[in-house]
């Protein structure tokens, strides 16, 4: 029999996920078999999963798929106009009519492609995005996977770095494993809000140096799970940080819908490229991703995201293009993508109810983080930055020495061994500071606050709860 | 400051290049979406623009995508989608109420009763048991147990995880990986991915593409002498060639596997396209299950299916599970591991797979419908295989084996040397060159044998069945006279 000394040694570097899933899943199981719990079902928030904490998605979208899912709903009444218009024209660029079809280019569904193209252009105030540089893909972290495992080559000193940001988004230390990457960590800075440092930044390059080939730099903005927004300035100084250093900046967008933080703004960085001239704009090797797991969708069980390829080599882009030949994306969420990027208008019968439904999650989200962080930083042993974007709260624990000590006992991180404890005892699943890349003496918990605020309201009542009795019990 | 920079970083040089990028991806392969698909699409562009064509469309029958040529979904399986996807549905009572219960249960088990919540990676609970339950009564009764039971991106996902996690080892120690001649060739760009060692094994064209013991035994021992051949992949139904195993053959593969402490990889996703007569599709399970306990626990297998074929033909999903059979358990917690890295399979796919796992029983109200469409697209299937090989088998220099199974031809086409110096000249392998024309002067695209692998010296091209019967017999006819007129051309 196979033994685990013979899997694939990349394969056994990939650091194991936190107990924390699986712990929640077999409560709920237990809870389900009629266990008896101080709680009735478990809350998990723990990612960035809007649906799952019990936000509603987006009427149009749905109605729009399941008429392309079953066509014999174009005939339905309830369904208005503009869906069964926008579901006829895109059956009509699926190959058969179906969506049951392959696409026909690996990258995507052209049409699907030009109209990402055509929204990024429009979002940009007319800097052109094209439709050859798309390439759609089963969901961001697939995106990011295939430009990751394109970059992956050597070992040891001579392996592929990528500057993380410490804290980083809770998939990503393992998906940087999986491709064989060396993770070189950049710190925010948690006192002004989790802000990125030019310094900091050039400080972890110079190590970097020193362990490996660093050669690309992670940005997450709207930060996850920080809720930091960059402003241009800073999204210059990493533009210019990158050209001076050969560095590939990978730009995860997927909340660039989500910023409510006073007079703050999301820029792109596609379109600050642009608007620092030519010297930068046609040589920084610049790949941003988006994806309909973000807050207004909330689609992450559909699995779809796109990347756009900006300044790559022809000859590499073409491999990177050729890599999802045999296995291209799914359909259902290409067409998702399309509604996604291609909304109803004022003036469409569903326009309305749209734009109110937009208006309700995004002034959900706002209050929700607002109240949240409030009742956070109310609470002993915790403090909590404002976060201005995205869909994470990520407070910082103060933890008593007694807590450290159990938890250096049972060969666990402190802030899972909380987490854990929270959710034996509250049924509330949160994230670990851990996950997001951060070591100690940094413990941290990680909440989504997408949720309907009843929910919220539970889950800060079961924390408070929670928090003032281990400070009671280790003082 | 690199270097890079010190040069002014307005100077050429990409930071990331053809040098410095990952040097498998550079070696990666796949001839069915290749250079003859470019220039299909190229001249599906020029149609439209109005360019004169002594054809009036182009037929891609190079992929096997059902829908893309005409057949159509599954009544049952798109209602169930539909409800789950827009619960508002559930009140409407056009749908029947076997679709509804299924969809409410999906519902159920999904976060917010949503499937745009995150399932777990390994896939929705209760449709693992489906599938397991599936398993077993397609097994005659041997167990399933959901927990070995991993739901994927289509068949494809699982394949390329399980032959990650079992590559290691440098230079002669190198994992290697046997594979059939002719493969579909997501094996080889796979193991070119991950610089594998592929291991060749021929099935015998003059035995209707049989797998031949001795044949495994000479590839594997060749083997042997440049690296650790570990893994063995076969494809039944299989792609391209359309054979259907035997049952002796299976359990010869299952007693040469366990000799040579191999980990078998069956691709089964063809499994209910099999359609000569005599011919039977039997899982490698089932039959390592019936040889008893010195092969079937200790026979370490992995079984792939997915939605993309048989009579759902919904490639577009993305639908697929796969089974694990006697893994070690620190071995399975480490691919349980890496399934985790990819968050979790789209939870569309995984409704459809449920379906499909979960047909319509002959006491609910759309079995009727259900039956009769299923049965009409493999009676269809069936007739198409039949009539491909024998009109293809009337031409001189096309020879033709039946269609077992699958949804492929790949006859065997003789080339006259003419022909070869011409390609070589035109610097293209013999059999692109004629498919090549043959898309040129007919429209018609096919995908030439080399893509698949083929016997030193011969030469085949992979045509599926799928086409409209009627649009097929033109297909046929269409071939059939090029092949003439080629070879008169070149004689």
């Amino acid at each position: 029999m196979s033994s685990v000394r013979e899997v694939n040694p990349t394969v056994r570097r990939i650091r194991a996920p936190t107990s924390l899933q699986s712990l929640a899943a077999r409560i709920t199981e237990e809870i389900k078999q009629g266990g008896q719990k101080p709680f009735r079902q478990v809350i998990d928030v723990s990612s960035g999963d809007p649906h799952r904490a019990g936000m509603a998605p987006i009427s149009f979208a749905r109605q729009v798929l399941a008429v392309c899912f079953y066509p014999e709903l174009l005939k339905d009444e309830r369904f208005p106009l503009d869906v069964k218009q926008r579901a006829q024209q895109l059956l009509g660029v699926c190959r058969g009519g179906s969506v049951g079809s392959y696409s026909l280019t690996s990258c995507g569904i052209p049409y699907v492609l030009k109209s990402v193209a055509e929204f990024i252009t429009g979002r940009d105030g007319g800097v052109r995005s094209h439709p050859e540089d798309i390439i759609i893909s089963n969901g961001s972290q697939k995106s990011l996977k295939m430009i990751l495992h394109l970059m992956a080559s050597g070992e040891g000193k001579t392996q592929t770095g990528v500057l993380t940001p410490m804290p980083c988004p809770h998939t990503l230390p393992a998906l940087l494993d999986d491709n064989g990457l060396t993770l070189v960590p950049y710190q925010l800075m948690e006192d002004r809000g989790w802000a990125v440092d030019l310094d900091e930044l050039h400080r972890a390059l110079k190590n970097a140096r020193e362990l490996c080939e660093p050669r690309a730099i992670y940005i997450s903005n709207p930060g996850n799970p920080t809720g930091h927004v960059q402003d241009r300035k800073t999204i210059e100084e990493v533009i210019r940080f990158a050209a001076t250093e050969s560095l590939v900046l990978l730009a995860d967008e997927v909340y660039q819908d989500s910023v409510y933080g006073l007079e703050k703004e999301f820029n792109s960085y596609k379109r600050v490229l642009f608007d620092m001239g030519k010297e930068y704009s046609e040589t920084v090797e610049l790949i941003s991703f988006h994806s309909l797991s973000n807050a207004l969708m909330g689609e992450c069980g559909l699995r779809g995201g796109y990347q756009e390829v900006i300044n790559m080599d022809p000859a590499v882009k073409t491999h990177l293009k050729d890599m999802q030949a045999p296995s291209s994306p799914a359909v259902i969420q290409q067409l998702a993508l399309e509604v996604m990027v291609n909304a109803p208008a004022p003036g469409d019968p569903s326009y309305e109810t749209y734009s109110q439904e937009i208006l309700h999650s995004q002034r959900t989200l706002s209050q929700n983080a607002q109240r949240a962080c409030e009742f956070l930083n109310d609470l002993p042993g915790m403090n909590c930055q404002p976060a201005m974007g995205g869909i994470f709260l990520y407070p910082c624990l103060n933890l008593p020495p007694k807590v450290l000590n159990e938890a250096k006992m049972l060969g666990v991180e402190p802030d899972v061994l909380y987490c854990q404890r929270l959710l034996e005892e509250e049924g509330v699943c949160l994230g670990a500071g851990c996950e997001n890349g951060q070591e100690d003496p940094n413990y941290h918990i990680r909440l989504c606050v997408l949720a309907p605020p009843a929910t919220l309201e539970e889950i800060l009542a079961r924390l408070s709860s929670f928090q003032l009795r281990l400070l009671d019990t280790f003082p | 400051m690199s270097q890079h920079a010190a040069n002014g970083f307005a100077s050429r040089v990409k930071v990331l290049n053809l040098d410095n990028m990952n040097p498998n991806v550079r070696k990666v392969e796949y001839a069915v979406r290749g250079a003859i698909v470019q220039r299909a699409l190229q001249i599906e562009k020029e149609l439209k623009e109005g360019v004169k064509k002594p054809f009036t469309e182009v037929i891609k029958a190079n992929i096997g995508d059902a829908h893309a040529m005409g057949q159509k979904p599954i009544t049952f399986l798109r209602q169930v989608l539909a409800l789950c996807t827009y619960p508002d549905l559930l009140e409407d009572n056009k749908f029947p109420e076997d679709a509804k219960q299924r969809a409410r249960r999906i519902l159920d088990a999904c976060g917010g009763q949503s499937i745009g919540a995150y399932s777990t990676s390994q896939g929705i609970e209760c449709i693992r048991q489906d599938v397991a339950r599936y398993i077993e009564k397609r097994d005659g009764g041997i167990p399933s147990n959901p927990d070995n039971i991993y739901l994927s991106t289509g068949a494809s996902d699982a394949i390329v995880t399980v032959l990650k996690l079992l590559v290691c080892g440098e230079g002669r120690d190198r994992t290697g990986v046997m594979i059939s001649i002719p493969q579909y060739p997501l094996y080889s760009a796979a193991l070119a991915d991950l610089a594998a060692v592929q291991i060749n094994y021929y099935l015998d064209e003059d035995k209707c593409w049989s797998l031949d013991i001795a044949e495994l035994k000479r590839a594997v021992n060749a083997a042997r002498q440049y690296c650790n051949p570990r893994v063995i992949c076969i494809i039944n139904p299989g792609n391209p060639t359309g054979q259907v195993q035997s049952r002796q053959c299976i359990e010869d593969v299952i007693r040469f596997a366990e000799e040579e402490h191999l980990f078998l990889m069956a691709d089964e996703v063809y499994q209910d396209n099999v359609y000569a007569e005599g011919c039977k599709f039997h899982s490698f399970k089932r039959v390592l299950f019936e040889m008893g306990p010195k092969y079937s626990t200790t026979v370490e297998m992995a079984s792939f299916h997915s939605t993309s074929k048989c009579y759902m033909g919904e490639c577009g999903f993305r639908g697929g599970y796969m089974e694990v059979i006697n893994m070690d358990p620190e071995v399975k917690a480490q691919l349980t591991k890496i399934v985790s890295v990819h968050l979790c399979p789209p939870v569309p796919g995984q409704a459809l797979l449920d379906m499909v796992v979960n047909p319509p029983q002959p006491d609910e109200p759309s079995y009727n419908t259900f039956m009769k469409e299923r049965t009409a697209v493999l009676a269809d299937l069936a007739e198409k295989a039949g009539l491909t090989e024998q009109i293809f088998n009337t031409v001189p220099g096309i020879t033709c084996n039946p269609v077992q199974g699958a949804m492929y031809t790949f006859p065997r086409i003789a080339l006259p040397q003419k022909a070869i110096d011409k390609a070589k000249e035109e610097g293209l392998v013999p059999d692109m060159f004629y498919c090549m024309k043959l898309l040129e002067e007919e429209g018609i695209c096919l995908v030439p044998g080399s893509g698949f692998g083929q016997r030193e010296g011969t030469f085949h091209f992979r045509m599926t069945i799928l086409p409209p019967t009627e649009k097929l017999k033109i297909v046929l006819q269409k071939i059939s006279e090029f092949h003439i007129r080629f070879t008169r051309e070149f004689s």
